[in-house]
């Protein structure tokens, strides 16, 4: 932690105030979230991951699409763009190959990032675009009212299934894994600390890293699915949650209903940008000409 | 025939019961979502004999509606804003195509910067795209346009998908007494859809959509524009085999107190109902004031502006929408097509009220204008 940052919890332990306070804009609290959601603790947690991984906050792009955990941008006093529904990643690939100085973060949900988002998702993953992804799965549309999403578990209720959900949900930090991200954890707002070192090792990866957070929605999941209050749902992940190492040993059937936490990939390729420089270097003998368009017009 | 209290959402939701599409595959979006959640219900109730598609984007909304009118089945879907955007490409194809789609449009103005609220932007975007647009006043608007909608389109002479718009919150989310029809009044208005297009059957294997050379594209396009022209027919047509059976009379365009007036106001959706009220007002101030309220946009409706306006000096054009530089839509096709003196006024955008107030000043600054195109109701700060 930097002397600045001792400093100001100090202040904040006299005044009461959350330390991570000094990231947000202020003037735009209250915040819209419903009581209970897991949206204030991803944030908590993300500053957490951000200070302990050293990230300078002016340097720092937040960019995310359409639902609730893409309000999150919105309330953090840094750069952001607040994107069209499910494409925060295309924004995100285009301002990271911009301005390779920005430490490029996407905040989004199950419905943006899996379900109208959910090409990009993967191709994000494949080209592995320096960026982090931090994904709050709620299994459930919440902006909208509670519609049944890609990962809402079988048989689980939402307002577009009456009676049950019937498709196979995806497992979003096993797609992504496939899809050749260099990072990939899964981790619930029950597990604040594994979560927030998590972020910390996503922010520094130089390639594509997934955090998937599963959270609760208590509003709409939660009063659906016989989860009515935040403690019941906190209750549940935790009760339901069985780490990586542990579930590998567990069949089938021990396994349903189960949140597999903990790290899915943690390794290094070649990054996007990487590759385009090299083929520059290949073919033309020389570096790219523009190494970064936002550097190349400031130094004219 | 009953009368019940509900949001125009759910008007649409029960006009789409009575139609009995056999494939409805949507994606909610703010403010037409409860419109899919009463469909999701219905269907898994056994209300209606159809197939709910969860799909992922309304991108695949349309592209699996498309996917299933082309089966020769009766389809639904409904969207709104953002949703009819990402729907673009593939308008155009079930126009193309020929598909008698139909959909219903929850106005609402179009990002950035993002805004929930109701204008007509959405769907104006999308007003080349060979789609038939009705702009419905009202809830009991709504569930008729919907019916006789499926009726227009799945006309032989027209075979063009139709969309019909209802202003966002405005509408959707307001509630009003609607009649509901019996289902044996509509099955007799609109009995089980027999396709006429061309359609896929694996006894007379076809390709649709297929690559076209310069040999023929153009005779397709030729051919969209002649099934537009022929809707006109065929919307009146409609309309009067409605009122037989429903007793409620719709048109292409709906007169108010035009025959005597010297200035008329020209408006689409939900604003015609205060317009109306405004126009009475006025008229006990001893203004001659009219309302020319557009019900069908797409086939417009020329021949029946111009005979409405015939008497009047000047028309005042309300537009919820901006086509940069030019003014509103609806002005811009009046100026092309319509011989009369007309100002435009470009108000309501991003769900901005539109008050008795603001028509006070369309009419005053139609009587003295100083400009083709004037903007209501914007704050002056920074303007």
């Amino acid at each position: 932690m930097t002397e600045k940052n001792v400093n100001s919890n100090n202040k904040n332990i006299q005044t009461n105030e959350n330390p991570f306070m000094k990231y947000l804009r202020k003037d735009r609290l209250p915040n819209i979230f419903c009581a209970g959601c897991g949206n204030g603790i991803v944030m908590n947690i993300f500053f957490k991951g951000m200070e302990s991984a050293d990230i300078d906050f002016d340097t720092l792009a937040l960019v995310s699409g359409i639902g609730c955990s893409s309000r999150i941008p919105g309330y953090v006093k840094c750069d952001s763009l607040h994107t069209t529904h499910g494409r925060a990643i295309t924004f995100a690939t285009g301002l990271k190959v911009g301005n390779p100085d920005l430490n490029v973060v996407v905040f989004t949900g199950d419905g943006d990032a899996a379900s109208i988002g959910g090409n990009h998702l993967i191709h994000g993953a494949r080209k592995n675009i320096n960026i982090t992804v931090i994904c709050v799965n709620n299994n459930i549309y919440g902006m909208t009212g509670g519609q049944i999403s890609p990962t809402s578990p079988k048989g689980s209720f939402g307002t577009t299934a009456p009676y049950g959900a019937r498709d196979k949900p995806f497992n979003l930090a096993e797609l992504v894994s496939t899809a050749g991200a260099t990072y990939v954890s899964r981790w619930t707002t029950v597990h604040p600390l594994q979560l927030s070192k998590s972020i910390k090792k996503a922010l520094l990866n130089p390639g594509f890293s997934f955090v998937e957070i599963v959270s609760q929605c208590p509003t709409y999941f939660g009063r659906k699915n016989k989860l009515r209050t935040p403690v019941d749902m906190i209750n549940a992940f935790k009760e339901n949650s069985a780490n990586i190492r542990k579930a590998a040993k567990m069949d089938e059937e021990e396994l349903v209903g189960k949140i597999v936490v903990g790290e899915y990939v943690n390794n290094s390729r070649k990054e996007l940008t990487e590759n385009v420089r090299d083929l520059s270097v290949e073919q033309c003998c020389r570096n790219l000409a523009i190494k970064s368009a936002y550097q190349d017009k400031f130094e004219d | 025939m009953t009368k019940k209290v509900m949001t125009a959402n759910r008007a649409v939701s029960e006009a789409v019961k009575l139609a009995k599409p056999q494939v409805i595959p949507v994606y909610p979006i703010t403010p037409q979502t409860s419109i899919s959640e009463y469909l999701a219900q219905f269907v898994a109730d056994g209300d209606i004999d159809a197939e709910y598609i969860r799909v992922e984007s309304e991108h695949s909304a349309i592209s699996a509606a498309l996917g299933a009118s082309g089966t020769g089945v009766r389809v639904f879907t409904a969207t709104s804003s953002q949703g009819l955007m990402l729907m673009h490409e593939i308008l155009y194809a079930a126009a193309g195509m020929r598909m008698p789609i139909v959909m219903a449009d929850a106005n609402r103005s179009i990002s950035a910067p993002l805004s929930i609220w109701n204008d007509q932007q959405d769907s104006i975007a999308q007003r080349d795209s060979g789609w038939l647009q009705t702009y419905a006043e009202n809830g009991q608007d709504s569930l008729d346009s919907v019916l006789m909608a499926y009726k227009i389109s799945e006309n032989s002479k027209v075979l063009l998908p139709s969309m019909v718009c209802l202003d966002g919150f405005i509408l959707t989310h307001t509630v009003e007494p609607v009649e509901i029809p019996t289902q044996e009044q509509v099955d007799s208005f609109l009995p089980k859809y027999k396709p006429e297009h061309a359609f896929l059957d694996p006894k007379q294997p076809k390709s649709l959509g297929t690559l076209t050379d310069p040999d023929y594209y153009m005779e397709t396009r030729y051919q969209l524009e002649k099934a537009m022209e022929n809707s006109i027919e065929v919307i009146e047509q409609v309309s009067k085999e409605f009122k037989e059976i429903f007793s409620r009379e719709y048109g292409l365009v709906e007169e108010y107190k035009c025959e005597d007036a010297k200035i008329i106001i020209i408006a689409m959706g939900s604003i015609c109902s205060t317009v109306r009220v405004c126009v009475d007002d006025m008229r006990e101030r001893g203004e001659k004031v009219g309302l020319l309220k557009i019900r069908s946009y797409r086939p417009f409706p020329q021949e029946y502006i111009q005979k409405a306006v015939q008497n009047a000096d000047k028309v005042a054009v309300l537009d919820k929408n901006i086509a940069f530089g030019v003014g509103g839509a609806l002005y811009n096709d009046i100026k092309a097509k319509i011989d009369i003196e007309a100002y435009d006024f470009i108000l309501g955008l991003g769900g901005r009220d539109i008050t008795p107030k603001d028509i006070d000043e369309v009419l005053d600054k139609t009587k003295n204008p100083v400009k083709d195109v004037t903007w209501i109701g914007l704050k002056n700060k920074g303007m």
